[in-house]
């Protein structure tokens, strides 16, 4: 019920690749998972509205009020190819939108 | 045929916020800095790290949407928006989906969506040779820029042509820049204008296939860049071809149109109520202290001035649009009192003094009362206009100065009205003319002037020239 | 030397408090006895640590790396303190939470050598009130597991038989805490993972209210459903540390803390409580030792004074499927920052920037996962919204109004913690499915929100095990309305207390040299 095209689709949207062997894996595991969780599709649920946060809380805000930053060495202590103060990456072939 | 395709053209604002720090951190705006001296965990994604909202950001919101008349939501909930790129650290924007804090609203003809709060992006360079990574091409990401809030405004397609487009572009400019919530400048960013653009055949109700016109950092190249689509697309379809949905870059220089790369797929943003952060319900509280912060903003005004001033539409916009001018044309008002004419005085605040101000480079404005005393002069013909702007240029040049006593010591004291002595001088003009008399007399109007030249040489241009003509008419009985 | 080992938190934290034990001594001990660490249940300890690392140890000396002032975002937090209700105790912590300078992985090779810049909030309370942080425990991949097989870095094995899985994902906090490596531990639970490996540990393992405690420095997992929570050898344990952590944090806007705190707790019986039991119990798939335990323990209730009440929770069974999409779909946003820009593991060699993202992100995940962000990034995706994600929102719904209900005519909803005992390694990796079923009693309360406690109950064979075969620990599960954690320890102390577990299985206990790690 997930089939090898929506998997490599998915897998795109997610940035993974998937081998074939893997991707063949994957359609069956998904499938079997989807095929569980299905069953909540047949419930009849009109009218009930989803929760999308447990906690009733509302208006939780901070002042706009400067705290310090980290300084520069160690915001790229983790970078795994920091240059010239910042991080680098291959660009990207496409807009972001 | 192209010509009888409307335009149909909305607008995507981005306003980036002037608060002090970030839309969901403590980390200090500031521009121009070395990069990534202005980052945190959270603004950098770490591991672990949650978002907590900008309050000021919020109230700056709640004053846009105000400001342009917008529904504001009694509740409302940010979303994630996912997707890769290196300047966007968490792989998700934080922004609002279907539940956006400003809802419908209005500014000047063109209806208002929606407005709604988000974060921007990083900043990305692409770099020359030496940052090539093996060879190939890489980008620098300097995260000091991500996180700034942003207020997105989109427009409903109401806009009918590119100028159009601009000049209501240029009003949400001023209107927004009068709230002090942003900097609101093109060139540098703090606002940027999207365009929708497409066109339809005239009286259609169905929009026809949209692009999307981005990139254009100027009121000049947005409304070039909107007629450059314009006439693509109307070209396209006269040859008998469709309008392809896609994403467009103008280029000003060239006057070219650029399709935008586009990733394979199309976007699949994935929208979904944001778990860590929770709903913003503005408290009459905040609602309150958002309207009573906001100032008279210009279509307020503009519609002020035409109905209460009696200004003309393009009076009352022109003074409208700058805050400080109008202060100062409605001090000159008050201070010319009942019985004078806001037209005039406006046409002296936009037009000669603003004349005089630039001719007399970084002089400032007099002080309104010696205005209005001028202006009062005028109209009563002590002075000729032409008498008006030689005082005004020693007001100008005083700053503040006894009208009167400047007429005085110029001579410009003008002869006209009652005197009789003007009445005698035009008496003798005509008698040492009688050629010219004669002409007039039967119907040459042009020969007047002759008698009116003659009248100023002997006042040395001081008497004023309507009552000559008149003079002048009366006496030859016409 | 032992004798300092035996002691539980309270008991250690008042005699040093009282001077009676040095905290030199008993960090000592524990540093000692976490390097004795055979379970592959820690990923870094202080006591391996090598001189170059920031010295978290007992003796009370080191501040955390980094240098400069405190920052509000947890960088250069204070050292730990010397007085405290805590002081001298080190604990361990589920290597989900981020220390600063300290080795953080959330038991992913896409994380292998990351050192966080800044301490979670949890932690830094911890250490506030006098703890040590006594090593990173193993875990199943980014929470994502029941039985710690899912780890980066290697299973991790249960001190009661290690042969077998001791449960997950806060797996490693499990097995240091039973197997007599700590003396507690800190662990997180989205959808189980800390009751459920409590449970086949036969420890204690308390999941707080959604919001009780800070999530701020935890590495999301799901981020509506996760939550901080101890391990510990008894209840009172658990009392001490939900109080030392839990409040409202300003760096996290959905934490509300725990309204006036959190005492010890002190009682011995259950009269006037009512435990309601749901019908649908009847009919869950469960071995019959653990459905025999769970039989005694209502009758124990019972004998303390307890009332019985049937209830309902009509859509506790849809709990499993409404989870698997709600926590993969939330999981799959989470984990998108890890893509090799800004930290981490990033595989080069590819120079184009979607080859980078895939190949660092592929090579960096694991199986489990890798299926979870696709089976949540489909969930999400434009067609299967409202299907899924929307669908399964509407069911959490339903089952927290399932839950108020029953609270209106209970006080309490009891069920077993797991449906089996623990079983052996290897033996339920084939199928997901059959690993996501581990959860069915467990899911239930962490979508409501709703506090929960396991308590270990009994011991019982496994499911077709020859006679005579070793028992194994099972638990059992209270769970109480939203805030009512002191309700529920006190109960849970009862309980505890009538069930005498430490005694009934003796030597078998391996925190007490039985069968000591």
């Amino acid at each position: 019920m997930i089939d090898r095209e929506q998997v490599l689709h998915v897998a795109r949207l997610s940035r993974l690749r998937l081998d074939e062997a893997e991707v063949e894996t994957m359609a069956g595991e998904l499938s079997g998972i989807l095929g569980h969780v299905d069953r909540i599709r047949g419930l009849d649920l009109e009218g009930v509205e989803p929760t999308s946060h447990v906690v009733q809380l509302e208006n939780v805000l901070r002042a706009d009020v400067p705290w310090q930053s980290m300084p520069p060495a160690v915001a790229l202590a983790s970078a795994p190819e920091p240059f010239d103060g910042a991080f680098r990456v291959p660009s990207p072939q496409h807009d972001a939108d | 045929m192209p010509e009888e395709l409307e335009a149909v053209i909305g607008l995507e604002i981005h306003v980036q916020l002037s608060t002090r720090t970030k839309m969901f951190c403590g980390c200090e705006l500031s521009f121009g800095d070395e990069p990534n001296v202005h980052t945190c965990p959270i603004c950098l994604a770490h591991p672990g790290v949650l978002p907590v909202p900008n309050e000021e950001a919020i109230r700056y919101a709640l004053k846009i949407g105000m400001a342009l008349g917008c529904e504001i939501a009694p509740r409302s909930i940010f979303h994630r928006k996912n997707y890769f790129y290196p300047d966007n650290p968490k792989a998700y924007q934080i922004s609002q989906y279907d539940i956006p804090i400003c809802g419908e609203g209005k500014l000047g003809d063109i209806r208002i969506t929606r407005a709604h709060l988000e974060e921007d992006a990083a900043k990305t360079i692409h770099v020359g040779e030496s940052g090539r990574i093996h060879g190939s091409a890489a980008s620098l990401v300097d995260f000091n820029r991500g996180g700034t809030p942003l207020v997105e405004i989109v427009t409903e397609p109401d806009l009918r042509g590119a100028a159009e487009a601009a000049e209501w572009a240029r009003l949400l400019r001023e209107t927004v820049r009068q709230l002090g919530v942003s900097d609101v400048n093109m060139e540098e960013g703090s606002l940027r204008v999207d365009a929708n653009v497409s066109v339809r055949p005239a009286g259609q109700a169905e929009l026809g296939t949209k692009t999307e016109l981005k990139n254009m950092n100027s009121f000049r190249f947005l409304q070039r860049g909107i007629e450059a689509e314009l006439a693509r697309q109307r070209e396209l379809i006269g040859a008998g071809g469709t309008v392809e949905q896609e994403t467009l870059h103008f280029d000003p220089a060239s006057g070219e149109l650029t399709s935008l790369r586009s990733k394979e797929e199309a976007h699949d943003y994935r929208y979904f109520p944001e778990p860590d952060l929770v709903a913003i319900a503005p408290t009459e509280a905040m609602l309150a202290e958002a309207r009573d912060s906001l100032p008279e903003l210009p279509a307020a005004r503009t519609a002020r001035y035409e109905a209460e001033l009696g200004l003309d539409q393009a009076q009352a916009r022109l003074l409208a649009g700058d805050p400080e001018q109008a202060a100062y044309f409605e001090a000159v008002v008050a201070a010319v009192g009942a019985g004078g004419e806001p037209r005039v005085v406006a046409n002296w605040v936009t037009g000669d003094l603003t004349a005089a101000l630039r001719a007399a480079e970084g002089a400032d404005r007099p002080a309104p009362q010696p205005l209005a005393d001028l202006i009062g002069a005028v109209a009563a013909k002590t002075i000729s206009h032409a008498g008006g702007k030689q005082v005004l240029a020693i007001l100008v040049a005083e700053g503040d100065a006894d009208v009167a006593a400047i007429i005085e010591r110029e001579g410009l004291a003008q002869i006209g009205g009652d005197d009789d002595e003007l009445a005698g001088i035009v008496a003798a003009a005509i008698e040492s003319d009688p050629a010219a008399a004669e002409q007039i007399r039967s119907g040459n109007g042009k020969a007047i002037g002759a008698i009116v030249g003659a009248v100023m040489r002997e006042t040395k241009g001081r008497a004023d020239g309507g009552e000559v003509n008149r003079l002048i008419r009366e006496q030859l009985g016409l | 030397m032992a004798d300092l080992l035996d002691l539980t938190v309270a008991e250690a934290a008042g005699k040093i408090a009282a001077g009676e034990i040095s905290a030199a001594e008993y960090g000592g001990a524990w540093r000692a006895a976490s390097a004795t660490d055979e379970l592959n249940a820690y990923l870094w300890t202080a006591a391996g640590a090598d001189s170059l690392e920031p010295d978290w140890n007992g003796d009370g000396e080191s501040a955390p790396a980094g240098e400069g002032e405190a920052t509000p975002y947890g960088a250069n937090a204070p050292a730990p303190a010397d007085a405290g209700p805590l002081a001298g105790v080190p604990i361990a912590i589920k290597d989900i939470f981020t220390t600063q300078g300290i080795p953080t992985t959330a038991g992913s090779r896409i994380l292998a050598g990351y050192r966080p810049p800044y301490t979670a909030t949890a932690v830094r309370k911890l250490t506030a009130a006098g703890a040590r942080v006594l090593g990173k425990t193993n875990m199943d991949e980014f929470a994502m597991g029941s039985s710690n097989e899912n780890s980066g870095y290697g299973p991790v094995l249960n001190p009661w038989d290690r042969g077998r899985v001791p449960g997950g994902s806060s797996g490693g906090s499990a097995a240091v805490v039973a197997g007599g490596l700590a003396p507690a531990a800190l662990g997180t639970d989205t959808g189980g993972s800390i009751r459920q490996p409590a449970a086949l540990c036969g420890i204690v393992g308390l999941k707080p209210t959604y919001g009780a405690i800070s999530r701020f420095g935890m590495i999301a997992f799901a981020s509506s459903l996760d939550q901080c929570g101890p391990l510990t050898r008894d209840v009172t344990d658990a009392a001490l540390l939900l109080g030392v952590m839990q409040g409202v944090d300003p760096l996290d806007s959905t934490s509300v803390g725990i309204a006036g705190g959190i005492a010890l707790p002190s009682r011995e019986d259950l009269a006037g409580l009512r435990f309601g039991i749901p019908r649908e119990l009847g009919e869950a798939t469960l071995d019959a030792g653990v459905r025999a335990v769970f039989a005694a323990t209502v009758a124990r209730i019972e004998e303390l004074g307890g009332q019985i009440v049937e209830i309902t929770l009509p859509h506790a069974e849809h709990g499993i499927s409404a989870y698997y999409v709600i926590a993969p779909a939330e999981a799959s946003s989470n984990l998108a920052r890890f893509d090799g820009v800004r930290y981490g593991l990033r595989e080069a060699g590819d120079e184009d920037l979607i080859e980078m993202y895939e190949t660092t992100r592929s090579r960096g995940f694991g199986p489990e996962v890798k299926r979870r962000i696709m089976l949540g990034t489909y969930a999400l995706s434009s067609g299967y919204y409202d299907a899924y994600y929307g669908q399964a929102q509407k069911v959490r719904t339903r089952i927290a109004q399932d839950f108020d209900t029953a609270f209106a005519a209970v006080d309490f909803v009891i069920t077993p913690t797991s449906p089996s005992v623990a079983f052996e390694l290897g033996a339920k990796t084939a199928d997901p499915l059959a690993m996501y079923m581990n959860d069915f009693f467990t899911v239930p309360m962490s979508l409501a929100g709703i506090p929960a406690i396991a308590l270990p109950a009994g011991l019982a064979a496994p499911e077709g095990a020859a006679e005579g075969a070793p028992r194994l620990p099972v638990g059992f599960q209270i769970a109480a309305p939203a805030f009512a954690e002191q309700k529920l320890l006190e109960a849970a102390h009862a309980l505890e207390g009538a069930l005498g577990f430490e005694a009934a299985a003796g030597d078998a206990i391996p925190w007490k040299g039985g069968a000591r790690a």
